[in-house]
């Protein structure tokens, strides 16, 4: 007889047979083939502890069509000088040599959700349960004159880690001192909610100390800096004073690629180095398999398991998913495993977790050495059916060295647990 | 290595029956049978951002495997209270339950200390 949790539960009571917090191992063995679409934060810790928390019961086959992981946190400190994109950059071998994870490097071009194929370029898979990590997508509509990858070369967006931080950090060596730095923010949400205003600290950083007389204009289509407001504001005064000029309610409306010229409601602002870090949704294997309900953007989920609302057996995580819940790096891995822990149950015969909670710490590098929190516990509201904020979250006092070390721990801490 | 650790509110969620009789005792043994709960598998993976898997940080953190369970509760305490100061700690020490905060620290005593490493840098592909 297979005995499921609760009548584990049940015949633990009965018997006053207590090893909580410790459960029976005894339970159903989860098995079956999970393929994980993406290998980011998300999609890679997904299926690390698919792998693990199932026994080696699970098949786990990640579809990822790059060999590189470059992490996006940290990433702005490239701009600033204190980081080189190597220092951010890893392969693949050791998570998929520790965990016995199959790789395939294809590109899924679309789903037979009824049928639970995922089609690829070359070839299909079939599974039992799909995860979708896709990341974010760039709203190239609203900006088409962006869209082309040689205009990209001229005002990259640099809002996935890689060539484009090289090229903006590039143009910044090659900008006249004197010269005019512009970056525009989406309105929210968007990927890492803190992460422009830590951009902007990081190139006043570098102008800063080698281009003293260059300014730099932040054209930010929220109605005020969205995260962190009162630290970012004090930092900009006190560390960077008279050289940021911040412009909220300003949305770009239009951009002259070959001038570096953007175009808002109410101005024109022309630069020497032009950052457009355009608007977002969820990435675009969300978009192909009609995962992204909620306003054609992002991805409607059951919070304990972070299956769509909409396509039954497929599961989304990370940025893609539609939340009050910011677009962090370790919240995409909070979610991987929440998501991870739920199929194992569910594979097994196992109900998941009915109340899961999870941590998020996101730091923001105000220079080279020092950076700053928010960090927040949450915890799923049954009655909500969300994840919501639990006592104690907030933000730094002030921004210290203290922190900056904390903050490079993080980030090795981070990449060893999703990478090895 | 045998815990004793008293926690009050652990017939919760699945133990109604007994709730309010019991001031349960748990006698967790780094047992190769046992497994932690879902929930407490998945909030201590949480940690391995700061902390590394399974607490196996790879420096310029506490390790939290193989760490001294009441040591863990007395610390999550102090931050918890203000009586130990931190620059993030006490974030996440608040919004933890007492419960959650003592099977935290049973999971964490259970887990082997290993040589954790940060993967090596790769040349960003052309």
């Amino acid at each position: 007889m297979a005995i499921d949790r609760r009548d584990f539960l049940k015949i633990a009571a009965s018997t006053a047979l207590v090893s909580l917090p410790m459960l029976s191992k005894a339970a159903t063995q989860a098995k079956g083939r999970i393929v994980v679409v993406g290998g980011g934060y998300a999609g890679a810790t997904a299926a690390k502890y698919l792998r693990d928390w199932s026994n080696g019961g699970l098949d786990v086959i990640v579809v990822e069509p790059r060999s590189q992981f470059v992490s996006c946190p940290l990433s702005n400190l490239v701009l600033g000088g204190n980081k080189n994109i190597n220092d951010l950059t890893f392969g693949y071998d050791l998570l998929k040599s520790n965990h016995g994870i199959q790789w395939v490097a294809d590109e899924v071009v679309s789903i037979d959700a009824a049928s639970r194929v995922v089609k690829m370029k070359q070839g299909e898979l079939a599974y039992d349960r799909l995860v979708i990590a896709p990341g974010i997508d760039f709203m190239y509509e609203q900006l088409p004159m962006l869209q082309s990858p040689q205009s990209q070369e001229v005002v990259p967006h640099a809002w996935k880690a890689g060539k484009q931080t090289v090229n903006l950090r590039k143009q910044l060596e090659s900008m006249k001192d004197g010269g005019v730095f512009v970056m525009s923010i989406p309105k929210a949400p968007y990927r890492c909610p803190p992460g422009p205003y830590e951009r902007v600290c990081q190139v006043a950083f570098y102008l800063k100390n080698h281009k003293p007389n260059s300014k730099v204009i932040v054209l930010d289509a929220n109605a005020e800096i969205i995260s962190k407001k009162g630290l970012f504001t004090k930092v900009w005064a006190e560390m960077y004073a008279g050289m940021i000029d911040y412009r909220p309610n300003s949305s770009v409306v239009d951009v002259d690629v070959a001038t570096k010229t953007v175009k808002t409601e109410f101005e024109s602002v022309q630069a020497n180095v032009l950052n457009v870090i355009p608007p977002q949704r969820a990435g675009k294997i969300a978009q192909i398999v009609g995962a992204a309900n909620v306003d054609k953007r992002w991805c409607e989920v059951d919070f304990l398991t972070y299956e769509s609302k909409i396509i039954s057996n497929v599961h989304i995580i990370g940025d893609s998913v539609s939340a009050a819940l910011p677009k962090s790096a370790h919240m995409a891995t909070s979610q991987a495993r929440v998501c991870a822990n739920a199929i194992v149950a569910i594979m097994g015969q196992q109900m998941p977790d009915a109340s899961p909670v999870f941590a998020n710490t996101c730091y923001s590098f105000v220079s080279d050495k020092m950076a700053m929190h928010v960090a927040n516990v949450y915890r799923y509201d049954a009655t909500k059916k969300i994840m919501v904020s639990a006592e104690g979250g907030g933000v730094s006092d002030k921004p210290s060295e203290l922190e900056g070390n904390y903050a490079q721990a993080w980030a090795k801490n981070i990449w060893s647990d999703v990478l090895t | 290595m045998k815990i004793q650790l008293k926690i009050s509110q652990k017939a919760h969620n699945s133990l109604l029956v007994f709730a309010g009789f019991f001031l349960l005792s748990v006698n967790a043994h780094a047992d190769e049978s046992e497994v932690p709960s879902p929930h407490i598998q998945t909030l201590a993976a949480s940690c391995a951002a700061c902390h590394g898997s399974q607490g196996n940080s790879v420096g310029g953190t506490s390790v939290l495997a193989g760490l001294d369970a009441s040591h863990f509760v007395l610390q999550m305490t102090a931050f918890r209270n203000g009586s130990r100061s931190s620059t993030v700690m006490h974030r996440h020490a608040k919004g933890l339950t007492v419960e959650e905060i003592n099977d935290l620290a049973v999971y964490f005593a259970q887990q082997k200390r290993v040589t954790a490493i940060t993967p090596p840098n790769k040349r960003l592909a052309e």
